[in-house]
């Protein structure tokens, strides 16, 4: 049967060179190489006119299909870029029983999120927050969930640094089951609630890539997994001004992407004011006595005085 | 549109079949009586090439119009949900098709179509994927080398139904094992919407040397007439019962 076929053989291999050229729309796309590979179907980068694209190729013409439904809709979202942007579908027929179904979308160039965050210092990791929820709460409010939230369907763009979503094969509908989903970050793996979509199910995820961003291998379940997670949370100081908002996520208990974003911004805010009180503190009193809060204890002070000035410079235009 | 209900047979194993007719020609008959038979071959962690006889893994699920797959034990829960779901669409789609093929003529399926007008056949068929009921019957080898496999196969079944208890559509769970003790199936669980109770189960199962793959599947289609079954649908459209939801 085709479909058999073709949920086995799910990568195909195009040498760079290869021209292909739509039946329908007749256009001709030069592969250059490959970008990535997906739950259905493999990512090329392409040239088509002197202008560099990316193009999604699998034998699996439904599964292809679904998608470009969603980056359609999501197309309609007024106002914002959430995904790629479409900019043709059609067929590549090889020979009479060798027919790919492809689309071509906006190329995103980029470095991955922790890689950014690696390179450019711990402070964008609030600034990305904001962006994402930001992007949440439109994609939640046009009736969609992201669903196959994770750091490898991100991007970071420069010039400003934005994230960017280059796969949004899994986006599912609002309360319909979860399409598709990687396990590190499905919160129904986790035994902390259910594949239906709902806001909530992304922002747990959103919770697990920040936290991946400090565990690059992952870490086990173990056998009470949610004591696992927040004990994860706790071990990353880099993270503890977002921890109780962190904690909530996981716990599903937010029912907006917005109301996450308002209590984010509200702890970036707050780690600000303590930072000014303690430095000022430190400034009048040459043998000042350790302050009572915990946070303080642990000597992450000078960072979190980075982070709060380059935040503060960033949130207004928020 | 009457909204139907998609039937599949889930078979978990890990080897072929010595005993009783070929599964191959079970799963014909399975597929003949519209029930999608469903093959997931399971590899031990240190396994590195594929055991002889694994082809008829394959062999089985083509016969029985279904997907098969063979995979790692920890690769098993996100690949028995995929396929059950994937069958889903595959079993709709080829409804879809020959709907189509009555409106446009016996030449047009889905892929013959501008891909412009895809679209809104696929969200027809997700539609119906996503509401339509469905009753599975999970088919458990418990021959002796499935035996450390076991918990593995147990906690898949779990998040099966964490899965699709997502869906808005209803569904119907049972789960049977084989060999059985005096027969060639042994029901672990009856018709139900819901797998959280099969922990208590799932350790008393025995493992026995013979693999009757091929009596296994036929029996396992008897059991979607069974009564059982008819009276968990029909106690469900009391209002008030629909559990699965909220």
């Amino acid at each position: 049967m085709k479909m058999n076929q073709a949920w086995k053989k799910q990568g195909i291999n195009i040498r760079p060179g290869t021209v292909i050229t739509g039946k329908w729309h007749r256009k001709r796309y030069v592969i250059k190489r490959r970008l990535g590979r997906g739950a259905v179907g493999t990512v090329y980068l392409c040239e088509q006119n002197g202008r560099y694209a990316a193009l999604k190729i699998s034998e699996n013409a439904a599964s292809m299909t679904v998608e470009v439904n969603v980056l359609k809709s999501l197309g309609k979202v007024q106002g914002n870029r959430l995904g790629p942007s479409l900019l043709d579908v059609d067929d590549w027929e090889v020979s009479a029983d060798a027919k790919y179904a492809f689309y071509v979308m906006e190329y995103l160039d980029g470095k991955p999120l922790q890689a950014f965050i690696k390179r450019h210092g711990q402070e964008w990791v609030g600034a990305f927050m904001l962006q994402l929820l930001g992007d949440l709460e439109h994609l939640h409010k046009a009736g969609w969930v992201f669903g196959d939230f994770k750091p490898e369907n991100l991007i970071v763009v420069p010039s400003p640094p934005k994230v960017r979503w280059i796969d949004v094969g899994g986006t599912t509908k609002i309360g319909r089951s979860i399409k598709e989903y990687t396990e590190f970050y499905d919160r129904g793996y986790w035994g902390m609630g259910s594949r239906r979509a709902e806001p909530s199910y992304d922002l747990f995820a959103l919770a697990m890539i920040f936290l991946t961003i400090y565990y690059p291998t992952r870490f086990e379940k173990g056998p009470n997994p949610k004591a696992t997670l927040f004990k994860k949370l706790n071990n990353v100081q880099q993270l503890h001004i977002y921890r109780h908002c962190l904690k909530k996520a996981l716990l599903g208990h937010y029912q907006s992407s917005a109301q996450m974003r308002k209590e984010i911004l509200e702890a970036i805010h707050n780690a600000k004011t303590n930072a000014k009180t303690a430095r000022r503190h430190t400034g009048t009193r040459s043998a000042a006595p350790p302050s009572n809060r915990s946070t303080w204890k642990e000597g992450g002070g000078i960072m979190l005085l980075a982070i709060v000035f380059y935040l503060s410079s960033l949130l207004l235009p928020y | 549109m009457k909204k139907g209900t998609l039937k599949q047979i889930l078979l978990i194993t890990d080897g072929c079949s010595n005993k009783g007719e070929d599964p191959s020609v079970t799963a014909t008959f399975a597929h003949e009586q519209g029930i999608a038979v469903n093959v997931i071959g399971v590899l031990d962690d240190d396994q590195t090439e594929e055991p002889e006889g694994f082809q008829e893994v394959e062999d089985i699920a083509n016969s029985g119009g279904g997907l098969s797959q063979i995979v790692y034990k920890q690769a098993l829960s996100q690949t028995v949900q995929m396929v059950t779901k994937q069958t889903m669409t595959q079993t709709i789609q080829g409804f879809v098709n020959q709907e189509l093929k009555q409106i446009l003529g016996p030449e047009q399926n889905l892929e013959e179509i501008e891909p412009d007008k895809r679209g809104e056949i696929m969200e027809v068929v997700e539609d119906m994927g996503e509401t339509c009921d469905l009753e599975v019957l999970i088919l458990v080898d418990t021959s002796a080398s499935m035996h450390d496999k076991l918990p593995t196969v147990k906690e898949a079944i779990t998040d099966l139904s964490v899965s699709l208890n997502a869906r808005i559509g209803r569904n119907r769970f049972s789960i049977y094992h084989f060999p059985g003790k005096r027969k060639d199936i042994q029901k672990v669980l009856d018709w139900s919407p819901k797998l959280d109770s099969i922990s208590n189960v799932f350790p008393k199962l025995t493992s026995g040397g013979i693999t009757p793959t091929g009596p296994a599947i036929r029996e396992a289609v008897y059991q979607f007439g069974k009564k059982s079954l008819l009276r968990s649908l029909r106690d469900e459209d009391e209002p008030g019962m629909e559990e699965a939801r909220h």
